[in-house]
């Protein structure tokens, strides 16, 4: 029925000719990457001052909807990014262990500022020198905090990391630290 | 003119009280602050003394020092403040490795986790107090590491979880759950926690019967980096404090400092610390608003304020380069000249902010469901806020009006005219309706300091304190060998001990500072306005519901960054 529609709209008899106009071909996997990356869903794991300016990248001005990615999910099993925001001290290490492995695949892990990414400037008896001591990450961003701008960069790094399927050995070979 | 208690009155006093073996007190008087040094099993008799007598309503703080090399290993800190006079006084005590104190919990509820906090980081045991368990660190740490022996990069990791307990009270059955009672486990990765707080609770449908907070979860070790690091260093980690009023730290250490090395910072300095204290007061009640907004459903107040702090994250951007964690402040003054223009557009944004002030009041003060939801819910009496030790805008909330600006006001806080808003129930409504009048009143601050800039430096000119122009290091010899001492040998205060508290967003922050004459602080111990707050919170939630315990921590603006330090 819609066929004669469309055929008596366009003025043509020709199947093949009409298929071509409203459909294209591509990979299933291009797809399915092109939808995770436009839809990120953050676990926004803010701990310390990184949170506050997590809080900015999720504001008015610099709005992380722009990149798909504003769908705050406070529940593990409902998001797909660990944006970790903050200082992981040793106490809360076991609890950021836990976090990680209820989220459901394919998941990915961002490390907002230098405290998460290695510790930072405290060298100091009761913090974690870096997330990926126990949990794989996917990209560190450098800063104290580091600047929305400079969030927003990494997560433009992690989509096209998506897009272009690069293989994460780090995920692959991680091991769930014994807690 | 308020009349202040000297030594000789005390000690007359004292010596009518037979209790007292006052023959063994030392009194010190040194930096403007009064201290007096006394036996240990004195403690108890004389704080009911100086409490019920000479009305020192608040303990401020209680913490330890350790001097490795003496016999009587520590000293136990009591900080006192007269809210009346504004008298403040110190109290200090020894104690042996392996004796102990008694507990002042009988005289300030508030003495509770100060103490608890004193046990973690020293091992100083404080006999008669309920519940003496470790607070900071995490339960399967091993040592005490404010210990001068405890080295302090060496990490102890954690496996595993507490899992619900609730020994936080005399006489309750301990870590034995009621199997009629619903056990609920709040945080720390939780939206309303705020990241890192934990509450434990126990429901009887949706109320609460006993609640139980876990704190310790963004404890980064900020008093022991401050005993590794120059003077000059711990500036930064002082922004990381209240993380999201930074500059009001940055203020609050170098005044501590400043005060030790007997320095007056120029009139123009003070003028620009006052600006940035005040700002950020602003963009911290921002955040406070807010985000309580957000935990209660309502998301508008967010994305309508958070324009405004990022308005003032520009500001401070412009005069240092960064937006949070500014460290703007330098011991002796500021660090640089603010650029052209910079007054101008802070009267802009005070321009913008009058009016963004009365539609957010009106947004949310006058919103139904917020007032449902906040009035009348979780309410304190002054009394009972002044025996946990809270300051700031939630004590002020109970119709109290104690403000240290007032109080014992610095930097010219006396010449300003503004005015101390009180609420008169203490619940949460008034906690915000304090909150955005002090907004109002902190843009009349800054409004008529940016019309009325004092000339002169930003800084003051001791070569042995401030770092000299890079001008002058690049441009002569003297300014380098200037900037290479100082930086190879640091600042010096004399030996000695100040306390030194402003007002901050969340209430009184203080720093106490110990210097043994060398270029690291010996020891620095941070009051935060937070931790006197949050330890009050399982007993006044008790018997609420539990969307208004989520209320009540959002109103009480903790900040982990200083909770935890």
């Amino acid at each position: 029925m819609s066929m004669s529609l469309d055929s008596a709209m366009t003025g043509t008899q020709n199947h093949d000719d009409l298929t071509r106009s409203f459909a294209f071909t591509t990979q299933l996997d291009a797809v399915m990457t092109w939808g995770q990356r436009n839809s990120l869903w953050p676990l926004a794991y803010g701990t310390a001052c990184c949170g506050i300016e997590l809080m900015s990248v999720m504001g008015p001005k610099y709005d992380l909807a722009r990149f798909g990615a504003e769908v705050v999910r406070f529940s593990p099993r409902q998001s797909d990014l660990l944006l970790v925001a903050g200082t992981i001290t040793e106490k809360m290490a076991p609890v950021l262990v836990r976090i990680y492995r209820q989220m459901l695949e394919p998941k990915y892990v961002l490390s907002m500022g230098v405290c998460a990414s290695s510790g930072g400037f405290y060298r100091a008896y009761h913090v974690l020198q870096g997330i990926d001591k126990v949990i794989p990450v996917d990209v560190f961003i450098p800063g104290c905090p580091p600047t929305p701008e400079a969030v927003l960069d990494g997560i433009m790094l992690l989509q096209k990391m998506i897009k272009d399927q690069n293989p994460r050995p780090w995920k692959q070979n991680w091991k769930a630290p014994e807690l | 003119m308020k009349h202040l208690i000297s030594f000789d009155e005390l000690k007359s006093d004292f010596v009518k009280n037979q209790s007292l073996q006052v023959e063994k007190y030392i009194f010190i008087d040194a930096f403007g602050d009064q201290a007096i040094e006394v036996p240990k099993d004195d403690i108890v008799v004389l704080m009911q003394f100086l409490f019920e007598v000479k009305q020192f309503d608040f303990l401020i703080d209680i913490c330890g020092v350790d001097y490795p090399d003496r016999a009587l290993r520590f000293d136990v800190v009591y900080h006192l403040l007269n809210s009346i006079t504004g008298q403040r006084l110190r109290i200090k005590s020894q104690v042996a490795e392996n004796e102990g104190v008694e507990s002042v919990i009988q005289v300030w509820k508030g003495a509770d986790w100060f103490e608890r906090e004193a046990f973690d980081m020293f091992g100083i045991k404080f006999h008669g107090h309920p519940n003496l368990r470790k607070i900071l660190t995490h339960h399967e740490f091993v040592g005490h590491p404010l210990r001068k022996d405890y080295e302090a990069s060496r990490q102890q990791s954690c496996a595993t979880s507490l899992p619900i307990h609730f020994d936080n009270e005399p006489g309750s059955p301990g870590d034995v759950l009621n199997p009629k009672l619903l056990p609920l486990n709040i945080g720390p990765s939780h939206p309303a926690m705020h990241g890192t707080l934990r509450v434990m609770a126990e429901l009887d449908g949706e109320t609460i019967v006993r609640a139980n907070c876990e704190i310790g979860y963004l404890h980064r070790c900020f008093e022991k980096m401050a005993e590794t690091h120059p003077y000059q260093q711990v500036i930064p980690y002082t922004d990381r404090l209240n993380y999201c009023s930074a500059p009001m730290n940055n203020i609050g250490y170098c005044k501590a400092v400043e005060r030790l090395l007997e320095v007056e910072i120029p009139p123009k300095a003070q003028a620009i610390r006052i600006i940035l204290a005040e700002l950020s007061r602003i963009a911290d009640h921002i955040v406070a608003v807010g985000t309580g907004g957000v935990d209660l459903g309502a998301l508008s107040a967010f994305f309508h304020l958070f324009v405004f702090r990022e308005k003032i994250y520009d500001i401070f951007e412009k005069l240092c380069g960064a937006r949070l964690t500014v460290s703007l402040t330098r011991i002796g003054g500021i660090g640089n000249e603010p650029p052209e223009g910079w007054y101008q557009l802070i009267l802009d944004f005070c321009d913008s902010m009058d009016k963004e002030i009365d539609e957010i009041s009106r947004l949310m003060l006058d919103n139904k469901i917020f007032v449902k939801r906040t009035m009348g819910v979780t309410p304190i009496k002054p009394q009972e806020a002044v025996a946990w030790g809270y300051t700031g805008p939630l004590l002020r909330a109970t119709g109290m009006a104690h403000d240290i600006r007032k109080l014992k006001p610095y930097y010219g806080y006396d010449q300003l005219d503004f005015k101390i808003p009180v609420g008169t129930s203490g619940d949460i409504y008034d906690r915000y309706l304090v909150r955005i009048e002090e907004m109002r009143e902190s843009v009349k601050i800054v409004r008529q300091i940016c019309k009325n800039i004092p000339e002169g430096d930003y800084t003051i000119r001791d070569k042995s304190i401030v770092l000299p122009e890079k001008k002058d290091v690049y441009g002569n010899i003297e300014g380098l060998m200037n900037h290479f001492m100082l930086i190879i040998k640091g600042i010096k205060p004399p030996q000695g001990e100040v306390y030194d508290a402003t007002e901050a967003a969340n209430g009184e922050l203080g720093y106490y500072l110990v210097s043994d004459g060398s270029a690291a602080p010996y020891r620095l111990k941070v009051r935060p306005p937070c931790f006197a707050i949050y330890q009050s919170f399982p007993s006044i939630v008790k018997g609420s519901m539990i969307a208004d315990a989520i209320a009540a921590v959002a109103s009480m603006n903790i900040i982990a960054g200083e909770l935890d330090r």
